[in-house]
């Protein structure tokens, strides 16, 4: 038993610590903008961040506060407030908490900061366009739109020239908004952070291919948060490193973020953030680790696209076609580049009520996969915030149906 | 009045319509108000609005989950079970995230047909996007000649315009006729005449639809009002229920007017026939035209120009048909109730699914609501 403990201490990612605290400080910062005369934003978690940040505006992520909502199990009480508002419960718990929490300030942490503008950017979903325009008239502040075409199958000369007028347009927007000039080398210097932060990200979700895993896409999803609100920032950078050299040093010691990894498994969807804990102990019971996950790579995805010299006019490309943004065959080809960079033996979709440009498709990409790789999947019904579409019961008993799927493919393997 | 028994027909069978018309006209299915029909007009295909027939999805439930619309399960469906096979191709439009997906869904599974997406900008209230849409609109020309080995002309383009244009005059004449003196057609007729608008080979439509409003023109000057029943404006997405127009009359109401997405929002507007430029001209009437709220005009022009469209038809009160798992819609219905309880209508908000289900609650909340205005 004090072996036990022991490994489970050794297993503890250092860096956590560090992320707290600099989350803290974000938060503070942001809550006291009013006072430090600083103005804020909030921004969809696909959005361009860099030119705020490059204004000295700071980024506040409704959807990151979501998470936070649900990771609170606190998500339940708020959709009901949207509910009674009058908005349906089919729709995405992300948008009803965090509308339903505007005129409460509830959630864990009282109430996000109040916006002076809002950033939307519409290559993740619908839903933000209809949710940004429901807060600008509660709020009664500019609304910001990007809008980035859908790629089904490519990205065409006419939608990258419109997204480049539109990134004219987003700077003026900011310029109008804060009183100043662009600062176009100080935007210079965001873009490089920015593309640093996410190499680092990217080579730390790499570490994954290593046997034991030193990471799994519960800690992901958690180390997430810097990428998705502070890209473009020195602080990134710095944390990002600190967390790779831990996983470089885990991985020489071969401590694994589960105790016996025998399978490994890949992770489709967003998180079921109220269950973190639960599905993170239920998958190592059975040994099994997700080793990595289609979510939290979208924000290094599209790197390619965009070049470091020159930022601002490359970046209309790089968010357009994004995970989200791109037909469900080239989602499809992804989980397979996946599941095979980082040999896994399943994969375990979680088919999210609330987001449909993430769900719709999945069942297709399920039949892609298992005929061009022979791998299987878990589908898992549930919702990211709203835990009343979570059934534990029938989650377990899958789960474990699965791993024994699993098991008998690795018998017949070996015989 | 008594309406032309086409009208009925190809309400009653659709495919069976098509099927015969596709012997000497290629058919172009289309799944939304936004896929710009004057272009596939003017290539000499008819565009043919896809509903889906609301049966057993057992198909398309392998494709999409059980949270997916029913519009999009219907279609989905027949395309599956190969009900559809008439179609020489399929446009699908950016709309919502449901759309998206089913278009991607049908792009993979459904062969033999072309299938062209034509992704038009979501904001339409700046220059840029004006460009994009007309951008857009010309690439659409170009690829739909190409599938259908044809070219398309400007002359053709104004062609394709004109037919638009006679049949939404012809609509604005009967749904002001309706507004004046509701009752002259039931809700039901002008269901059946808005839907064969969106099927019928546009030509034969736009001279029974004139017939049709020069027949109602005699008729509204004799009509006498009957026992002035309360006057009701529709609101909301798809609403494939003939039913419902029967419900609202019997429990003591009148459709009045509409802004539905198979309703008159297809038909509302005019292009500008006299631009130079037919591509931006069609452009410019989807700018303008009501927006469906999966497109941002500005963060309050939905909600001012219904106020105005339900004090245009003085009506009563406003009945929104909200089609489950319909995002955009379902967002917007809060704001649009208090916008219009501010002005002072009423509201009363009906959630849909196929099948219809509860008609005996939903006849009550309807007499209800009719007794309260
Ligand atoms: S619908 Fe999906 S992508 Fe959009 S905000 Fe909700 S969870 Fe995010
Ligand atoms: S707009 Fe609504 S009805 Fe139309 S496809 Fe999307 S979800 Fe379905």
């Amino acid at each position: 038993m004090a072996q036990n403990d022991e490994g489970k201490e050794k297993r503890k990612i250092k860096a956590t610590g560090r992320m707290k605290e600099i989350m803290t400080s974000y938060y503070i910062d942001a809550k006291t903008a009013e006072q430090t005369g600083k103005k804020v934003a909030w921004i969809t978690s696909g959005g361009p961040v860099e030119p705020l940040i490059a204004m000295d505006i700071i980024p506040v992520y409704p959807e990151n506060h979501g998470a936070m909502i649900g990771s609170s199990k606190m998500g339940v009480d708020l959709c009901l407030k949207a509910e009674e508002m009058g908005y349906s419960s089919d729709l995405c718990s992300y948008a009803r908490s965090d509308i339903g929490c505007a005129p409460v300030s509830g959630g864990p942490i009282g109430g996000l900061p109040k916006p002076d503008m809002l950033v939307c950017c519409n290559n993740i979903c619908g839903t933000v366009l209809k949710w940004y325009e429901v807060q600008a008239r509660y709020f009664n502040i500019p609304l910001f739109i990007l809008d980035t075409p859908f790629t089904h199958v490519g990205f065409s000369a006419e939608a990258k020239n419109y997204v480049k007028r539109q990134i004219l347009e987003y700077i003026g927007f900011l310029e109008n908004a804060t009183g100043k000039k662009f600062d176009h080398d100080r935007m210079r210097e965001v873009g490089k952070l920015s593309l640093e932060g996410q190499r680092l990200w990217q080579a730390v979700l790499d570490m994954a291919v290593n046997r034991p895993s030193p990471l799994s896409a519960f800690d992901a999803f958690f180390h997430l948060a810097l990428i998705v609100t502070l890209r473009g920032t020195q602080q990134t950078v710095d944390y990002y490193k600190l967390l790779l050299d831990e996983m470089q040093e885990r991985v020489s010691q071969k401590i694994g973020a589960v105790a016996n990894e025998q399978y490994r498994l890949l992770w489709d969807n967003l998180p079921i953030w109220y269950r973190m804990k639960w599905l993170s102990d239920k998958f190592a019971a059975e040994n099994a680790c997700l080793v990595a996950d289609t979510y939290t790579t979208a924000w290094c995805g599209s790197m390619k696209y965009i070049r470091e010299d020159d930022f601002l006019d490359t970046m209309a490309e790089g968010y357009s076609r994004i995970y989200l943004n791109i037909g469900v065959d080239q989602m499809a080809d992804q989980v397979i580049a996946m599941a095979e960079k980082y040999a896994v033996d399943g994969i375990v979709m979680h088919s999210n009520r609330s987001c449909k440009p993430y769900s719709f498709g999945q069942y297709d990409i399920q039949r892609i996969v298992a005929e061009k790789t022979g791998i299987p999947t878990l589908m898992i019904e549930a919702d990211m915030v709203d835990a009343r579409n979570f059934s534990e019961g029938q989650v377990e008993t899958r789960i474990e149906a699965f791993i024994e799927v699993l098991k008998g493919k690795r018998r017949t393997l070996e015989k | 009045m008594k309406i032309h028994e086409d009208f009925s027909k190809i309400i009653h069978d659709p495919y069976g319509y098509a099927a015969n018309l596709n012997d000497e006209k290629k058919i172009v299915g289309t799944v939304c108000s936004y896929v710009p029909e004057e272009i596939i007009l003017a290539a000499g295909a008819t565009p043919f609005r896809l509903f889906g027939s609301f049966e057993k999805t057992r198909l398309a439930d392998a494709h999409l989950q059980s949270y997916g619309c029913s519009l999009a399960k219907g279609v989905l469906e027949d395309a599956l079970a190969g009900k559809l096979d008439f179609l020489d191709g399929v446009v699908f439009t950016h709309t919502c995230d449901t759309m998206q997906r089913l278009s991607d869904i049908w792009r993979i599974n459904v062969k033999d047909i072309f299938h062209l997406d034509v992704i038009l900008p979501v904001k339409l209230d700046t220059e840029s996007a004006r460009a994009y849409y007309r951008d857009v609109l010309q690439t659409f020309r170009v690829e739909l000649a190409e599938r259908l080995g044809v070219t398309i002309s400007d002359d053709d383009l104004r062609r394709g315009i004109v037919a638009s244009n006679r049949i939404r005059r012809a609509f604005g004449r009967i749904y002001d006729m309706t507004a004046q003196a509701p009752g002259i057609l039931q809700g039901e007729e002008l269901y059946m005449l808005d839907r064969a608008g969106m099927m019928m080979e546009r030509n034969r439509f736009a001279d029974l639809i004139e017939e049709t409003a020069n027949k109602l023109s005699e008729n509204v000057t004799n009509h006498t009002g009957a026992s002035a029943p309360k006057r009701i404006f529709l609101e909301g997405g798809i609403c494939n229920y003939p039913d419902i127009f029967n419900i609202i009359e019997e429990s003591g109401g009148v459709v009045a007017g509409d802004d539905l997405c198979t309703g008159f929002r297809y038909f509302s507007g005019l292009v500008d026939e006299t631009n130079p430029d037919p591509i931006l001209a069609i452009a410019d009437r989807y700018i303008r035209r009501i927006s469906c709220p999966a497109k941002h005009q500005g963060t309050t022009v939905r909600g001012e120009r219904l106020v105005e469209m339900a004090r245009e038809r003085q009506a009563q009160g406003v009945v929104f048909f909200l089609l489950k798992f319909c995002d955009p819609h379902a967002f917007d219905y809060p704001y649009l109730r208090d916008t219009l309880e501010k002005a002072g209508i009423p509201v009363l908000m009906v959630e849909v699914d196929d099948p219809l289900q509860g008609e005996g609650q939903l006849r009550t909340r309807l007499e209800a609501f009719m007794e309260m205005i």
